[in-house]
């Protein structure tokens, strides 16, 4: 739906299952997988990672991700970075152990977790006053 | 400049093949390698920023097509920095002079007497004679490389961390992968595969499927079966009644999951001996004799293969995240009996593949399909359970090592034999039916087994099997298996990721067994003083020596990679309580002269936290029909909470030629963790992975 009919590319097709988290968006907020969530079920705002942020203005959590290099593939990066905008708008300041939480349902086959356990604790860092 | 030309160059000799600059300045790139996540496109794109002088916004490197960029085989192996590095420095080198002679004739000067200053050419009163882009004109780049005439000196090399140009799309979620290509009137299309392998398709609903809505085509040739659909949606639907509608024969009879190491040692197999030192452990004091195992293991990369696929007017043009582009365009020619010239695929990235996934077989997949529907673009998606149960994966490995050691505490003699499917059977090292769909047309019930890489490109199925070490006398034999039931070919680091779990695992038994350091046995028999180097650094790094405490465990090991790549030692330190955790990796790598330092750690990082996965969770499951691990719950891969701390030390070599950093990382890491587990469980578990299960087995066995 989103895809195909919307247009909108940055939510991924990984599994189809909910399992590995490359589709998730946020509807009302959470990070949902959009591949198995169907539209008739959805309640609330839809956002997207292509919706976070635009190129003059990109999410705190995305700066962060360019900044610190976050990424190899980048596949898994989309359904990430909306785990992170989610978990910093609930906790502001999470300690690295929250961050890892955060993300742990998120699969990344790469080995770039660390990278990105950094880049949402400096992100962290100056998230306060951003739109989200 | 005399030196011998790299060997990209030898095969794609002329400049313009490589470059092009345009009169507003913009400096095309054009390389022959594949972005594969592992930041190749952005350190090329350094590397000709650097050699031109120019900003590296300048130079845009183009993702490869067979129609128009250097042929330089498959991206693998490590080697890309190595090759492509060379050529594109090379070029970007003789490319600059021929721009300097330009100025030179237009100012009247000598060539000598120009210089080169951030992209512009100036006489030596300082005044600007041109720059690239008002020198455009009068350059022309369609010559061969190695033009004797031109005083052609390579740049001092540098070290940058060029922010990768791939990733601000995929941070801001623009379209950039496979997987968002999308063209006006679009087909979609699914395969419905076999149940198993071998399994042959005895009936299937194709009439009835053809009318449900959407559906332009059911396709079928022998085995391979597919929907075309207009939507996405409308094929997945199909598909799925396809599917339900079809009956398939048995299939052939896969490898019993419980003795996968017996089917090993008692198939069919080719025997090479690899070295013949004439190893001998009759009387020595310390003889010492371990096998060792790991499953078989997948790519599973986090996005299903995709590709797209178009036939018009006698030209094939295919859109594909393959490592290898120009040998996929080759097996799709052959395949479909087409000339190559009438097949184009164009490279799109995806997903990090680690080595041959599925991404060839989706590919020909598009291609057969688009022969089907004629001047459309054709799309196929694999399910993620498709590609757990058809990528071919890196083969099941069972090694025994008879190692012996003298009184001086000196390891003498050292016997490893080695019995796996081959590691390769890319499209170009089979002649022919490499990819899946080659083999279901054609009713196979297998494909033709793989095969190795030669000794010339690292070995495959031996690759790492000789020890580094200074041992005496070393014996290597590689039993090859000539049957592949379940489908094998290149996974990272290929055989070197067992063979030196063996290899280190043996050196720290031989160490406990001759009551020495780990670290100094190794130090006892490497004459190399990088190697030494790096296992000095990684032990200072971590405080090797430091105590343990109680329910830990700490393991080092080394590698160089292929033996003639880059070095890489590890300290592991885990946790094993009632599971084992690897709680952080230490790493020392010297991979030769660093051309973006950011992207040398990344490669690292991943490598280790890939290797970590594949120790403690990975293992491909199946029972006598079928792959029975086809999701992420069935194939588990390390998440955030599962991955060590990582501290990297990267030797400084910048005098050095480039090794390669991909690879480095899988069998050391590997051994690291083994030893740790061994430190701190006072047993040795020599099958991988090191899952509950295995681990206990190995406390039974040791009891």
């Amino acid at each position: 739906m989103l895809r195909n009919d919307i247009g909108d590319k940055s939510p991924k097709f990984g599994c189809g299952l909910g399992q590995c988290g490359a589709c998730f968006v946020l509807i009302g907020g959470r990070p949902t997988p959009a591949c198995d969530t169907p539209v008739e079920y959805v309640r609330g705002e839809v956002r997207t990672l292509a919706g976070l942020g635009s190129p003059d203005a990109p999410h705190p959590v995305q700066s962060a991700f360019l900044e610190l290099q976050a990424g190899q593939c980048g596949y898994c990066i989309s359904g990430m970075i909306v785990s992170a905008v989610a978990l910093l708008r609930d906790n502001p300041q999470p300690t690295r152990a929250e961050v890892s939480a955060a993300l742990d349902r998120n699969l990344c086959r790469c080995g770039t977790h660390v990278r990105f356990v950094d880049a949402v604790l400096a992100a962290a860092g100056s998230t306060r006053d951003a739109p989200t | 400049m005399t030196s011998e030309l790299p060997a990209s160059l030898v095969e794609n000799p002329w400049i313009s093949t490589w470059l092009t600059v345009a009169d507003d300045g913009r400096i095309a790139l054009r390389v022959g390698k594949v972005e594969l996540g592992q930041g190749i496109l952005t350190a090329l794109t350094q590397i000709a920023a650097h050699e031109l002088d120019v900003a590296p916004e300048a130079v845009s490197a183009a993702a490869t097509s067979t129609a128009s960029s250097p042929d330089e085989g498959l991206t693998a192996g490590s080697l890309s920095i190595t090759f492509s590095g060379a050529a594109v420095r090379r070029v970007c080198a003789e490319a600059r002079e021929l721009f300097r002679r330009a100025a030179a004739h237009k100012s009247g000067l000598d060539t000598a007497q120009i210089r080169l200053v951030s992209g512009v050419f100036v006489a030596p009163d300082g005044s600007p004679v041109g720059s690239y882009a008002d020198l455009s004109g009068a350059v022309d780049l369609h010559v061969r490389v190695g033009d004797p005439s031109l005083a052609v000196e390579l740049a001092p090399p540098t070290s940058k961390d060029l922010a990768r140009v791939d990733l601000p799309d995929k941070v801001m979620g623009r379209a950039r992968f496979i997987h968002d290509l999308e063209f006006d009137g679009m087909l979609h299309a699914r395969v419905v595969r076999p149940p198993g392998p071998g399994a042959h398709l005895e009936a299937a609903a194709l009439e009835t499927i053809s009318s449900l809505p959407g559906v332009e085509q059911v396709v079928r040739e022998g085995d391979f079966l597919a929907v075309i659909a207009r939507r996405e949606g409308q094929a997945t639907k199909a598909a799925e009644a396809l599917s339900a509608s079809a009956s398939w024969s048995a299939g052939i009879e896969l490898p019993d999951p419980a003795d996968v190491e017996g089917w090993l040692r008692t198939s069919e197999a080719e025997t090479r001996l690899i070295r013949d030192d004439g190893a001998e452990h009759g009387d020595a004091p310390v003889v010492l004799s371990a096998t060792f195992a790991r499953p078989f293991i997948a790519h599973a990369s986090i996005g299903p293969s995709c590709a797209i696929a178009r036939y018009a007017d006698g030209l094939l043009e295919v859109w594909s995240h393959s490592q290898g582009v120009f040998t996929l365009r080759n097996a799709i020619a052959v395949a479909l009996d087409l000339p190559a010239e009438a097949v184009v695929v164009q490279h799109v990235e995806g997903p990090g593949s680690y080595g041959h996934n599925a991404a060839d077989d989706a590919a020909m997949d598009a291609a057969l399909l688009a022969t089907h529907a004629q001047g459309r673009h054709v799309r196929v998606q694999w399910s993620r359970g498709d590609e757990f149960s058809w990528e071919p994966f890196g083969p099941a490995m069972v090694g025994d090592v008879t190692a012996s050691v003298d009184e001086s505490g000196t390891i003498t003699d050292w016997s490893y034999e080695l019995w796996t499917n081959g590691h390769t059977a890319r499209p170009g090292y089979a002649p022919h039916m490499s990819l899946l769909a080659d083999a279901h047309r054609a009713g196979l019930p297998m494909l033709p087994p793989a095969v190795d890489p030669p000794a010339a490109r690292g070995h495959g199925s031996a690759r790492n099997a000789e020890p580094y070490y200074d041992f005496g006398r070393v014996d290597v034999t590689v039993h090859r298996l000539l049957t592949m039931p379940i489908r094998t070919s290149s996974l990272r680091s290929l055989g070197s990721h067992l063979n030196t779990f063996a290899v280190e695992s043996v050196i720290d038994e031989l160490a406990s067994a001759t009551d020495r350091d780990p670290l100094q046995m190794r130090l006892a028999h490497l004459s190399d003083p990088r190697a030494r180097e790096v296992l000095n650094t990684v032990a200072a790094a971590a405080d090797w020596g430091a105590p343990v405490p109680d329910g830990h465990g700490r393991g080092i090991a080394f590698c160089r990679y292929k033996n003639r790549g880059s070095y890489c030692a590890v300290v592991a330190d885990v946790e094993a309580t009632d599971r084992l955790h690897v709680t952080r990796l230490t790493i020392a790598v010297d991979v030769g002269r660093v051309v973006n330092a950011d992207g040398v750690r990344n490669q690292i990082e991943g490598g280790a936290i890939q290797a970590t996965s594949w120790a403690l969770f990975e293992q491909v499951r199946f029972d006598r029909h079928a792959i029975t691990s086809i999701d992420w719950e069935s194939y588990p891969i390390a998440r955030f909470g599962q991955v060590p701390e990582l501290d990297i030390r990267v030797v400084p070599r910048p005098d050095e030629p480039p090794l390669g950093s991909g690879e480095a990382t899988q069998g050391p890491a590997t051994a690291a963790i083994g030893n740790a587990l061994a430190d701190a469980l006072g047993v040795r578990v020599r099958t991988l992975p090191f899952t509950t299960a295995n681990i206990v087995a190995a406390i039974n066995a040791a009891g």
